[in-house]
């Protein structure tokens, strides 16, 4: 995989880091492409914010 | 345990009914099945009872059940793998050619201020009912069931691959769905 990450396939990466551990190669890519997309670094603090909200749901505080 | 406690554990645990049905519904995909996990749940609960002393909220322990209960289901559900699109194509209007956004994501605000308010957990309840039910599935696995993929890719016998593609499907799905019907809305009124 190229460096160089357009924002379908950072998407995919940042989803997939929910999920498994990524290399160090992905890391990089993410790194560079997070950096000058601001698009993106929404996306990636929505996909944070969707685990933290699946933990509220499922364990609601009384 | 005396017959009173009994008693109000029973009146507890019917209380508690509507909101695990609300899961296992969501997990399962089926009234019946949904029915059989909760109706199992209670039993278990109601044998158990003296197991429970009080350390976790009742409510706590009995989703601990209840996610047993619905991991025995899909066990018996999935003797033949299913059939999971695996491609990213429905994406396609989110994306153009070249790989960018066609609307780029908002950005949402402190999530803390988010997760404080009850309305937006409904907006998130029905934008998981509007999830293709095996995305929803996969998704409620993962995020719900707190399985892992290797856990979840034996379970519904899916590759790896196929089960991370479906979780990226969920979460896009997700995060579409909320920014319009909340973030939105949210901001709209502002």
């Amino acid at each position: 995989m190229s460096f160089m990450l357009n924002c379908k396939q950072a998407t995919r990466t940042l989803s997939e880091a929910e999920d498994r551990k990524l290399g160090l190669g992905e890391r990089v890519g993410l790194w560079a492409h997070l950096g000058m997309c601001s698009a993106c670094s929404n996306f990636s603090k929505q996909v944070v914010l969707l685990r933290k909200a699946m933990q509220q749901y499922r364990d609601p505080r009384d | 345990m005396p017959a009173s406690e009994k008693k109000d554990i029973a009146l507890e645990l019917e209380q508690t009914r509507p909101y695990l049905m609300r899961f296992a519904v969501l997990q399962l995909r089926n009234e019946t099945a949904a029915e059989d996990a909760v109706q199992e749940t209670m039993l278990a609960a109601l044998q158990g009872a003296s197991r429970f002393a009080g350390q976790s909220s009742l409510k706590t322990w009995l989703v601990g059940i209840l996610k047993h209960k619905i991991i025995d289901h899909l066990r018996r559900q999935a003797k033949e793998p299913q059939a999971f699109e695996t491609t990213t194509d429905d994406f396609d209007t989110l994306f153009e050619d070249d790989g960018h956004w066609t609307e780029a994501p908002a950005d949402w605000g402190r999530p803390e201020s988010t997760l404080e308010q009850k309305e937006f957990f409904k907006v998130l309840d029905l934008c998981l009912e509007a999830l293709p039910a095996n995305t929803a599935r996969v998704f409620m696995m993962r995020e719900w069931l707190g399985l892992d993929t290797g856990e979840i890719c034996k379970e519904l016998k899916m590759t790896a691959t196929n089960c991370w593609v479906v979780l990226y499907r969920a979460r896009m799905g997700l995060r579409t769905c909320l920014e319009k019907n909340w973030f939105g809305a949210q901001a709209a009124k502002h």
